[in-house]
């Protein structure tokens, strides 16, 4: 799957998903369960804005620096017998992988969750190749068994699904016939995936933090599926993003420790786990060959402009987790990976405005992603800025909203058109208008009286009612 | 076997290129601003600290037992008998003499007919095999955090990495020693390491409580893929 999780029109999106009560409620519950445990846990911590403050520190430092930490990532992982391949396109980062499959004569392949890996559309390439590639997250695993639908939430990839329907996925396609339990669902799964573990030929991970001092990288679960994709297969291959580093083990711990408070409300996750290269001389478990690719596919376009800060994000989903928008129209509607505030931000920008220039209308600039962000990235004023550079630099604001402004520009320009513009506004829309208030709009109103009632024209303008009152008129 | 590097100098001139600058081959990493992570449980003693590891079991689903090395054999046969006996995988590990644990593993198990199963560099299949048939699976923990209620295991040729992901039980002993306040410590510790040149685990594993989702509807599932029940076992004079 690549970003783009759909060829159909934004309008069409919103309305398909603003019908899906299912999925609606299960977004709101969420996110309120979500934001409960993280204010909690923030509360429980204590001094949580300067942990903030030192998160977003570590993160400016570190991209301000990128090229550094990665070079001597690079060389601590070439130490420890490990091969580092850069990749500026998702293209390149593909076949490099696609070649290890090719070589190691690869029939199956287990994977942890890894948003990069979505982000080049890795499994497809490797399907290509006729390797059967098995998401090993449970929630990954439920949507790839379900003819490969794309995630809704970065942390909670199957969060619009219910327990019927998962239930249902795993009976139609896999024969399964416990019932739709969580538990019972959890086991089958277990069962289901620990052959392929014991089984597969190349084990790929994403990657939390990579670790420049040691050349480490860190993964951070509370299934243990990374642990047993790394541990099993003799050939483990980690796809990172090239900003997705921190100095040293202090930086990681620091950033661990916001993200799980921020994606889950857990102090640490049941799993976090730093490896370094190859598995050490004597051991028995743990990867023979070790393959760190480092993906650049549109980061460093970002950097060094007014962007930037969005490379800060540590994919904690806390933004996607807060937004009132993605409450009601849930993850697919975005139609990228990458769903919620972040999203809005970082979507345009690796994917181009072609296919995402919507998004940044999705949003109510209310700033409760900014506030939620543990990073501090100003979610909200990207947001914003996405916006006039579509309207500014890239002359792609919306057609009625074009007719629209151009039209005002028009009757502002003059006194006479203004006047006579701002005394028919009431009697215009008069047919509209119903206890002063416009239900069903014309033209560029539609879309606001959809969703809510818009206040019809006073009759009186400012100006008539400035003459009058000086008249000694209504006041 | 010696790594390799591909790619490189184009793709980190273009970042350098970016941000405006010549590439930088040379950096002291700044002082930080803020350090807020000292502040947690700064002044806590070893005995506040256990507390503190007690408290958070609850909420992790983890069992835990305060114990000491007199009473450690008896104290853990009481777990491998709730968790069902049957067998044992465990590293090749001398601390399990010092806390005076061969007598039951060596002689009341196998009396007992719970199969023991070290972990044996020389058999590499062997080990997965047993791993994954064993209904427990022990270990040691390196450093214990106490916020977080988190064993950090290292990795070596006499400790398997699986021992504690395969089996569905998972036991781990806490030499009260080990306990500080939170993963700052440990990351410390680690990055001094680095710093002193040693070498570090393949694979550190920072371990809290047992594998868990909640990917279906947000319910909490306890066990996944790792084990489905887990015992902290704090030993207070090791």
């Amino acid at each position: 799957m690549a970003m783009k999780t759909s060829d159909d029109r934004f309008n069409k999106r919103v309305s398909k998903e603003l019908e899906n009560t299912f999925m609606r409620g299960a977004v709101s519950s969420a996110q309120e369960r979500f934001q409960t445990r993280r204010l909690q846990q923030a509360n429980e911590l204590g001094h949580w804005e300067e942990w903030r403050s030192h998160g977003e520190e570590i993160r400016q430092h570190v991209l301000a620096n990128l090229d550094y930490y990665l070079y001597q990532l690079s060389e601590n992982v070439a130490n420890r017998g490990g091969h580092v391949y850069f990749a500026k396109t998702a293209e390149e980062a593909t076949s490099y992988i696609q070649q290890i499959a090719e070589k190691k004569q690869a029939k199956k392949i287990v994977k942890s969750k890894s948003m990069v890996t979505e982000e080049i559309n890795l499994n497809p390439a490797l399907e290509q190749l006729g390797c059967e590639v098995i998401e090993t997250d449970l929630g990954e695993y439920i949507l790839q068994v379900g003819d490969h639908e794309p995630p809704s939430h970065i942390v909670v990839p199957a969060l619009h699904k219910n327990k019927e329907q998962i239930r249902d996925i795993f009976k139609e396609k896999q024969g399964y016939d416990k019932t739709e339990k969580p538990e019972e669902l959890a086991l089958y799964v277990r069962e289901k995936l620990r052959n392929e573990y014991l089984t597969a030929d190349i084990g790929i991970t994403g990657c939390n933090f990579a670790i420049a001092e040691s050349g480490s990288i860190t993964l951070v679960t509370n299934e243990g599926n990374a642990d047993l994709v790394t541990a099993l297969p003799k050939t483990q291959i980690t796809v990172m993003g090239m900003e997705r580093i921190v100095p040293t083990f202090e930086e990681m711990e620091v950033l661990v420790s916001l993200l799980t408070r921020s994606a889950v409300g857990q102090k640490l996750t049941s799993y976090i786990t730093t490896l370094t290269g190859v598995k050490d001389a004597g051991d028995t478990d743990g990867p023979d060959e070790f393959h760190l690719v480092i993906v650049d596919n549109g980061r460093s376009a970002i950097l060094g402009g007014e962007f930037q800060p969005i490379l800060q994000c540590i994919r904690c989903a806390a933004c996607v987790n807060a937004c009132p928008v993605y409450r009601h129209v849930g993850g697919h509607t975005y139609g990228s990976i990458y769903s919620g505030p972040v999203g809005v931000v970082l979507s345009p920008l690796l994917g181009g405005y072609d296919d995402f220039k919507e998004l940044p209308y999705a949003s109510t600039l209310c700033g409760a992603c900014t506030d939620a962000c543990p990073v501090k990235i100003p979610l909200h004023q990207l947001i914003h800025r996405h916006r006039q550079v579509i309207v500014e630099n890239e002359g792609r604001a919306p057609v009625s909203e074009k007719l629209l402004m151009k039209a005002f520009g028009l009757g502002a320009s003059s006194p006479t058109l203004y006047k006579m513009a701002t005394k028919m506004a009431s009697p215009a829309m008069s047919p509209f208008t119903k206890d002063n208030k416009i239900s069903n709009g014309p033209g560029p109103l539609k879309a606001w009286t959809d969703a809510r009632d818009f206040p019809a024209p006073n009759k009186e303008n400012f100006r008539s009612w400035f003459h009058n009152r000086t008249k000694g008129g209504t006041e | 076997m010696a790594g390799s590097i591909v790619n490189r100098d184009a793709f980190l001139s273009n970042i350098a290129k970016q941000l405006g600058r010549a590439p930088k081959t040379q950096l002291t990493k700044p002082v930080w601003q803020y350090q807020p992570q000292d502040r947690v449980l700064k002044d806590a003693t070893k005995d506040e600290l256990v507390a503190v590891l007690a408290k958070q079991c609850k909420n992790i689903n983890t069992n835990l037992i305060v114990t000491t090395t007199e009473n450690l054999a008896t104290d853990l046969q009481k777990v491998v008998d709730y968790y069902g006996g049957r067998s044992v995988i465990t590293w090749q590990d001398e601390r399990f003499e010092s806390y005076g644990l061969l007598p039951l593993m060596q002689t009341q198990w196998p009396q007992a007919d719970i199969q023991l199963y070290i972990w044996d560099e020389t058999q590499p299949e062997e080990n997965i095999r047993q791993a994954e048939k064993a209904n427990i699976g022990m270990t040691i923990s390196e450093m214990t955090l106490a916020e977080s209620g988190t064993a950090v295991l290292f990795s070596d040729k006499y400790r398997g990495r699986t021992v504690s992901f395969l089996p569905e039980k998972s036991i781990i002993l806490m030499p009260k020693s080990t306990i500080v306040p939170r993963i700052t410590q440990a990351a410390r510790w680690m990055s001094q390491k680095v710093q002193n040149g040693e070498h570090i685990a393949s694979c550190i594993n920072f371990i809290t409580g047992p594998s868990n989702s909640a990917d279906i509807e947000m319910i909490p599932v306890v066990g996944v893929h790792g084990p489905i029940k887990a015992t902290y076992i704090v030993i207070e004079d090791q």
